[in-house]
C-alpha cells in the first residue's frame, strides 16, 4: 500500500499495542469490579454503576480535561506518579493507557456483571455444597459460566479503545511513534488535505470494526443465553 | 472497593471459629454403623424475612431418612437450606451427628463448604459447562482421598448411570440428570443428604424412575437422609420419619408410622388419610397367587409379590379402604380381617364420616364410617372391633 507512510504504520502498531494493554488492565480492573457489582446489595451498588456508565454519555473532551487535571502535576494522580518516581502521565504511552482504561470501561464492566448476574446464586451454592471454597467457586464455576461475557467484554473494550479519538487528543496529544494513533493521524491527514492516505486509514477503520461487530453478533445469534443455567 | 469482591458473593462466607474448624478437621471417617456417642441432629433454627418467618427445634434421628413435609411457603426448603449453611440470616444451633456447624451463642458458623453434607437441588443444577464425569468429580476431587467412602464405579452404578459418563448435561433427561445429580452429591462422602423435592420438576413417569433408585440408597446409606417434599406419596414411601411443617412451625415430628395415624393432624382430614405399615413377606400361596406380610399385630394377604420371604415391603391402608364390625363376618368377600381395640373417634373431613383410630396389636390402624354407621355400632375408646381391610397400597 504506497499511500501508507511509515508514521501511519507506526500509528496503526501504537493503536493496536495500545488497545491490547488496555484491554488487559480493563479485564484485570473490570472483573472484580463486575463481580462486586453483580453481587453486592450494598447500596454503594447504584453509585459504583453510575459512575462506570458516566463514559457512556460524557463527551470524551470532559473525560480528557479531568484526566488531564488529575495527572499533571499539581492533580492528585500526579503527585503519586511523581512520588513513585513515574514523572508524569500526560503526553505519554503510559497516560493513553490510564485514559483509555476510563474511557472504556463500562464497555468491559457491563457485559462482565450482566454475565455474572445471569448466572445466578445457584450454581455457586451448588458448588459450595460439592466443598468448594469462595475462590475456588469464582474461578472454577463463576468464570468458566461467565465466558460468553469475557468474550463479548474484550471485543468491545479492545473495539472501543481502537476507535478513540477526543481522550487521546486532550491527554496524549499528537506524538509521532509515542502517542499518535490511528484517530489523531486520520484527523492531521485531512488537515492537512490528504485525502488518500485519510481514505485508507479510515476505510481500514470501517472494515475493522464492522468485522468485530459481526463478530460479536453473529456470536450473539448462535449463543443465546450462554447456556447458563 | 474496601471490601474484596468475593466476600460479598461467597452467602456463608462468614469465618468459622478456631473450635468449628477443630470439630471439623478431626472428625475420623467414621465406622459404618458404629453409634457415635452424640447421634442425631439437633436443629434450631429462627430465620425472620419479611412476610414469612421460621422458627424450629427439632431433634432428629441420626440415620434413615426424614421428610420435611408441608405445603409450599411452610418454610421446608428454607430449613434444608439453614442445614446446608445457605441461608446466612439464620441464627440457632446445629450439630449433625456429634460435630457443631452453628451455635451462634458460641460465635460457630461452619461455612457450606466446610460442612460434609450432599445437597441435592430441586433441579438437578448440573454445571453446565462440564460433562456428566466433571460433574460427578466435582466434589470428589474437593474431599481429601483418605475420606473417600463412596467411589465413583460405586455411585455410578447405584444410580444406573454408567451410560451417561461422558455427555454434557443439556443431552440428559430430567430424570437423568436429577440422578447424575445425587450421584455428584453422594461422591462428597457426606455424614448428610439434603434432598429438595428432587422429583418435583419430574413427570410421573420419570418419577416412577428414579423412586426406585432413591429406595436403593435408602437401604444402602448408613447416612442420615432429610428429604424436603409436598407429596404424601413420596413422603409414605421413603420416610422413616416426618416433620410436618406449617407456616414456618413445626405442627408434629415423629417416627412415620406413629405421626401418619394422628387424628390431629391435617393429614387426617382428607380423602387420604390413612396408616402405613412395614410388613415382612411371610408367605406365599402360589395356587391362589397372594402374598401374605406379616407385621406386629396381624397379617394381610395381598395380591402375588414377586420378593423373596423375609423382605420388608410398606404397604399403606387408607381410612377409607377400613370398615368394622362387631364381630368376626364369616361368609364376606373381604378376608383381610384385623381385631383392633377403638382408641379414639374424631370428626373427619364431611359431616358425615367420622375417622376411627384403633390399636391393632401395637399397630395403629385408621377407619373411615359415617357418623350413623359409628353409632349404631356405639364405638368408644377401648371397644373391640373388627376391622375389615377392603384393599392394601403396596408402597414400592
Amino acid at each position: 500500500m504506497p499511500t501508507l507512510t511509515g508514521a501511519d504504520w507506526s500509528a496503526i502498531r501504537l493503536t493496536l499495542e495500545l488497545a491490547a494493554v488496555s484491554t488487559a488492565v480493563l479485564l484485570l480492573l473490570g472483573t472484580p469490579l463486575a463481580w462486586w457489582l453483580a453481587c453486592t446489595r450494598s447500596r454503594w451498588k447504584g453509585v459504583v454503576g453510575a459512575v462506570v456508565a458516566l463514559p457512556l454519555v460524557l463527551p470524551p473532551t470532559v473525560i480528557g480535561f479531568y484526566l488531564l487535571v488529575a495527572m499533571g502535576p499539581n492533580g492528585p494522580l500526579g503527585r503519586l506518579t511523581e512520588a513513585l518516581g513515574l514523572g508524569l502521565l500526560p503526553f505519554s504511552f503510559a497516560g493513553l493507557v490510564v485514559g483509555s482504561v476510563v474511557y472504556s470501561l463500562p464497555f468491559v464492566v457491563q457485559p462482565l456483571a450482566n454475565a455474572f448476574e445471569a448466572i445466578g446464586r445457584r450454581p455457586l451454592e451448588v458448588a459450595a455444597t460439592l466443598r468448594a471454597g469462595p475462590w475456588d467457586r469464582f474461578f472454577n464455576v463463576a468464570l468458566p459460566l461467565a465466558r460468553p461475557g469475557f468474550v463479548t467484554a474484550i471485543i468491545l473494550g479492545f473495539a472501543h479503545t481502537v476507535g478513540e479519538f477526543g481522550v487521546v487528543l486532550m491527554i496524549g496529544g499528537n506524538i509521532p511513534d509515542k502517542t499518535r494513533v490511528v484517530s489523531v493521524a486520520i484527523y492531521d491527514h485531512v488537515e492537512a488535505l490528504e485525502y488518500a492516505q485519510a481514505h485508507w486509514l479510515s476505510g481500514g477503520m470501517l472494515v475493522f470494526s464492522f468485522v468485530v461487530l459481526l463478530t460479536l453478533y453473529g456470536r450473539r445469534r448462535g449463543n443465546v443465553g450462554g447456556g447458563v443455567g | 472497593m474496601a471490601e474484596h469482591p468475593l466476600a460479598s458473593g461467597a452467602s456463608t462466607a462468614i469465618a468459622a471459629s478456631p473450635v468449628a474448624t477443630a470439630a471439623t478437621g478431626a472428625t475420623p471417617a467414621g465406622t459404618p454403623g458404629s453409634p457415635l456417642p452424640a447421634a442425631g441432629i439437633e436443629a434450631r433454627f429462627a430465620v425472620d424475612y419479611a412476610g414469612f418467618r421460621l422458627d424450629v427445634d427439632l431433634r432428629l434421628p441420626g440415620r434413615g431418612v426424614t421428610a420435611l413435609f408441608g405445603h409450599s411457603g411452610s418454610g421446608k426448603t428454607t430449613l434444608l437450606r439453614c442445614v446446608a449453611g445457605l441461608e446466612p440470616a439464620a441464627r440457632g444451633r446445629l450439630v449433625v451427628n456429634g460435630e457443631c456447624w452453628q451455635d451462634d451463642a458460641r460465635g460457630i458458623q461452619v461455612p457450606t463448604h466446610r460442612r460434609e453434607l450432599g445437597y441435592v437441588f430441586q433441579e438437578a443444577s448440573l454445571f453446565p459447562h462440564l460433562s456428566v464425569r466433571r460433574n460427578l468429580e466435582f466434589g470428589l476431587r474437593r474431599i481429601p482421598a483418605a475420606a473417600r467412602r463412596v467411589q465413583l464405579e460405586h455411585a455410578v452404578a447405584l444410580l444406573g448411570i454408567e451410560a451417561l459418563l461422558e455427555r454434557m448435561p443439556d443431552r440428559l433427561s430430567g430424570g437423568e440428570r436429577q440422578r447424575v445429580g445425587m450421584a455428584r452429591a453422594l461422591l462428597t462422602s457426606p455424614r448428610i443428604l439434603l434432598m429438595d423435592e428432587p422429583l418435583a420438576a419430574l413427570d410421573h413417569r420419570r418419577k416412577q424412575e428414579i423412586l426406585p433408585y432413591l429406595e436403593r440408597l435408602h437401604d444402602e446409606l448408613d447416612i442420615p437422609v432429610l428429604y424436603v417434599s409436598h407429596s404424601p406419596d413420596e413422603v409414605v414411601r421413603l420416610a422413616d420419619h416426618v416433620v410436618m411443617l406449617g407456616e414456618g412451625k413445626v405442627m408434629a415430628a415423629g417416627e412415620l408410622h406413629a405421626t401418619m395415624a394422628r387424628l390431629d393432624l391435617p393429614t387426617a382430614f382428607t380423602e387420604d388419610a390413612g396408616v402405613v405399615i412395614d410388613g415382612t413377606v411371610a408367605a406365599h400361596d402360589d395356587h391362589y397367587h397372594l402374598t401374605r406380610l406379616d407385621f406386629p399385630g396381624g397379617a394381610v394377604w395381598v395380591q402375588r409379590q414377586a420378593v423373596e420371604l423375609g423382605r420388608r415391603l410398606r404397604f399403606r391402608i387408607h381410612a377409607r379402604d377400613v370398615s368394622l364390625a362387631d364381630h368376626r363376618v364369616e361368609g364376606s368377600s373381604i378376608q383381610n380381617l384385623l381385631p383392633a381395640i377403638v382408641e379414639e373417634v374424631v370428626g373427619a373431613d364431611t359431616p358425615a364420616h367420622v375417622l376411627v383410630k384403633m390399636d391393632a396389636g401395637g399397630t395403629p390402624l385408621l377407619a373411615r364410617i359415617t357418623r350413623r354407621a359409628a353409632e349404631q355400632l356405639v364405638l368408644r375408646p377401648g371397644r373391640r372391633m373388627w376391622a375389615q381391610i377392603k384393599s392394601v397400597a403396596l408402597l414400592g
